[in-house]
């Protein structure tokens, strides 16, 4: 495939790895942001092939796995609902929540669907007016101006019957969060990449300034990650700080303004809560006021929720980067992905979830 | 009058009758029932078990051991690029009992349908039917229709049973692997899933994939011939290669290598799986066949698979070893090692 | 997040006011928005996300990229090769 199966050459990630090993001098502690960066890395087995000074552990990019469980809660409460069709992209569909996940809803009667466009979801709306369609937007953002165009084009369509529930996550928040705790052992980033061909590479400069850490915006294929470890090093082992961006063909600079543009028409910045880190205050979008309508939180009244979490769970210490999978001792033993525990482990994007499929404890 | 008459459509009309559709009474045992049975169903399904209509199929088999299996469809769609339920109705069970190294002789088939279903789609999966069970050399012996109200089931439900004689001297078991063994597959993964998948509402993409669904008796005909020390068989259907190798592993406690880079992957199956997520190995196969053969058969192997037309793009995939037993590992072409694993139900696409 | 692979645009038309296009990734195809890529044409490359294309691909600079990757790649089997002639390249 053009423009993806060029930077999975093997040749050229040896080199790279080469390269990397010849560069180290001292161990490293490097972030990846985003979870298809963490599946690209199980997936090919990078980990293993890295010298071992370099220690990778894995962030809290996983939009799936860091929805608070009551988003998740009131997202099925609405989906059981007789005059709603619930529509969500795949990863959402096994997320339990406190006792419930959409398949069940399904199973019970609910019309719940999948779709790969929120504009499919705006799509149902038109064509089944006595319905209400509620499309459950998550994600980071790379998703946000999708879910933000979809509410455009129903309020330009005078569409009544459309709603989001909205999760949406902003990365520098997080990444702040993250380097301010006092347990931090991060020292470099791998940036996400298409959030950063979204929203760009300035807002990445201050927090790289203010704790002196190199964030060097990534892409997914081994060739890209290996490029962007490598940058990342040759900066730890300078001690420079600052971003440089390695996924030049993708990501600008400037970043997509026309996208960030319907962003702010639709979305506001709010405090969010992530699920098993806690709030991070102005880390999350919300549907502007004036666009209430479309805001399926505002429009549905559902109760209080009230929402029990797994107490051996410790998904937000993996999170943070502070424990990896197999350092959990539910992990493999009383969770697995038939029978998640939390967040990490529900979502195919999450750490613990990866783990498991690509490198079971005791194989590698 | 059409100038350029479809003779493919002539060869397989469908019947007058008197209804578009199923209807209640089309189950309920008395005219209907009748007509349903000695219009649509009897002209495809010629045997002469069938054509005495008694309540069983008496068989003379030759003697040896017998393969039994059985299998309910309920695909959605039930037509998509490359086939319909029918194919996979016929094709699916003649597939389970060839894999025990069975000469595959005769199926049943029990039909659910729901009323409203229209008759002429009905019709054209009978015609399917048909055609496989030509093209795979086994007749449909006796069989059984049920009609449920509306909702009752989604269109139409096709359960197969099959059986087939073991030839003696073939014992093929999952629990039977060998270190050092080799494993094949017959040709490209992942046709079958993809294609299903991109008729499925909401998913907005579409692909030159066609379903690869295809009996696989003669093809084990001929590896069984050329290679008489095959260890196992199976067809990766729900849940694709990696389920197959993992229960293999686990039935014979031994661990399995693959190699990447050998693995057979069409570019627009491959395409598809990357734009939504998705892992090829874990994608339901329906004309493919996985086969261990001792080491030193390999090659017999692989060009038995390679002459026949099923079998072209056959591959030696991987091999069997002591260490890690049940887990599967693959070396990745950058020279890693990541597990094969199970995959947790449903392939969905993904966003993240 | 941020599943997005890139994929040639082979056709767009106006649906309800979005420019949609048909994207190919070697032979399987999907529809996308191009509503946050105007300067994308027919031919241009694009990463699509969740049904959005979100930029038009670089390709000098993926070329540019590739082919330095592959001039270094060469330096360090050719230096591998000086180093350690018994060295399988």
């Amino acid at each position: 495939m053009k423009y993806l199966s060029e930077f999975r050459d093997p040749s050229l990630a040896r080199s790279l790895l080469e390269q990397i090993a010849r560069t180290v001098t001292r161990p490293w502690t490097i972030m990846e942001i985003c979870g298809g960066q963490t599946h690209a890395i199980m997936r090919h087995g990078l980990d293993q092939l890295l010298p071992p000074e370099i220690t990778l552990v894995h962030g809290p990019g996983c939009p799936v796995c860091v929805t608070p469980l009551e988003t998740i809660d009131r997202a099925l409460a609405i989906a059981a609902r007789p005059e709603v069709i619930f529509t969500s992209f795949g990863d959402m569909l096994r997320v339990p929540g406190s006792s419930d996940d959409l398949f069940r809803v399904k199973s019970r009667g609910g019309d719940v669907r999948m779709v790969y466009s929120p504009l499919e979801a705006v799509k149902l709306a038109r064509e089944n007016p006595a319905h209400q369609v509620v499309f459950l937007a998550v994600g980071f953002e790379t998703t946000a101006p999708g879910n933000a165009m979809a509410i455009k084009q129903a309020a330009a369509e005078g569409l009544a019957n459309f709603s989001e529930i909205t999760s949406h996550v902003l990365v520098p928040p997080a990444m702040e969060a993250i380097l301010s705790s006092p347990q931090n052992r991060v020292q470099g980033f791998l940036a996400a990449g298409h959030v950063c061909a979204v929203m760009g590479t300035g807002q990445y400069v201050p927090i790289a300034e203010k704790h002196r850490v190199p964030i060097v915006p990534a892409g997914f294929e081994p060739v890209d990650i290996l490029q962007a470890i490598l940058q990342t090093v040759r900066m730890l082992e300078s001690g420079e700080a600052g971003v440089v961006n390695a996924y030049g063909r993708v990501v600008r600079d400037a970043g997509n303004p026309a996208a960030r543009a319907v962003m702010d028409e639709v979305f506001t910045v709010c405090d969010r809560k992530w699920r098993g880190i806690g709030t991070i205050p102005g880390s999350g979008l919300r549907i502007r006021d004036e666009l209430a309508a479309f805001d399926a939180e505002k429009t549905f009244p559902v109760g209080d929720i009230t929402t029990s979490e797994s107490p051996d769970c410790i998904s937000g210490l993996i999170l943070q980067g502070l424990r990896k999978p197999h350092e959990c001792p539910a992990f493999g033993a009383s969770c697995t992905p038939l029978h998640p525990l939390g967040a990490t482990m529900v979502s195919s994007e999450g750490a613990c979830a990866a783990y498991f499929k690509y490198a079971r404890r005791g194989t590698s | 009058m059409n100038p350029n008459p479809d003779f493919d459509r002539m060869a397989c009309p469908l019947p007058l009758l008197d209804h578009d559709t199923v209807q209640l009474a089309h189950g309920a045992g008395g005219r209907l029932s009748a007509q349903l049975i000695e219009k649509l169903i009897l002209p495809r399904f010629t045997s002469r078990e069938l054509d005495r209509l008694e309540d069983q199929a008496v068989l003379d088999l030759p003697p040896g051991r017998i393969a039994f299996s059985t299998d309910t469809f309920v695909v959605d769609p039930i037509f998509f690029p490359g086939g319909d339920i029918g194919d996979l109705a016929v094709n699916g069970t003649v597939n389970d009992v060839a894999m025990s190294g069975a000469e595959v002789t005769a199926l049943s088939v029990g039909f659910v349908l729901e009323e409203g279903f229209p008759l002429a789609d009905f019709h054209r999966i009978l015609c399917s039917m048909e055609a496989a069970a030509k093209t795979a050399g086994v007749r449909i012996v006796t069989g059984d229709t049920k009609v449920v109200g509306r909702g009752g089931c989604d269109k139409i439900f096709i359960n197969t049973s099959g059986i087939g004689v073991i030839p003696g001297g073939i014992a093929l078991s999952a629990a039977s692997l060998q270190p050092g063994d080799a494993i094949l597959v017959s040709g490209t993964l992942a046709d079958h899933g993809m294609a299903i998948m991109s008729r499925r509402e909401g998913l907005s993409f579409t692909a030159d994939i066609s379903s690869d669904t295809a009996a696989l008796n003669g093809l084990v005909g001929d590896l069984l011939a050329a290679c008489p020390g095959v260890r196992a068989l199976r067809d990766p259907t729900r849940g694709g290669l990696a389920t197959t190798l993992n229960e293999f592993a686990a039935a014979s406690r031994v661990g399995i290598l693959l190699e990447e880079e050998a693995i057979p992957v069409r570019p627009e199956v491959l395409g598809a799986c990357e734009i939504l997520g998705i892992d090829p190995l874990s994608v339901a196969n329906e004309g493919k066949l996985v086969a261990v053969a001792p080491g030193d058969q390999a090659d017999a192997a692989l060009a038995a698979l390679q002459a026949h037309p099923l079998g072209r793009d056959a591959r030696i995939i991987g091999r069997v070893r002591a260490e890690h037993p049940g887990l599967v590992g693959m070396r990745t072409a950058l020279g890693s090692e990541r597990i094969v694993d199970m995959p947790v139900g449903e392939q969905l696409p993904r966003i993240c | 997040m941020c599943l997005a692979i890139p994929g040639k645009v082979l056709s767009i038309e106006q649906e309800n006011g979005l420019p949609m296009a048909v994207i190919d990734y070697a032979g399987a195809r999907n529809r996308a928005c191009l509503a946050y890529t105007p300067e994308a044409e027919i031919g241009s490359y694009v990463i699509v996300h969740a049904g959005f294309a979100l930029q038009v691909l670089n390709e000098e600079e993926a070329l540019a990229s590739l082919t330095e990757l592959t001039r270094l790649s060469a330096l360090m089997e050719a230096d591998a090769g000086r180093d350690d002639p018994e060295r399988r390249s």
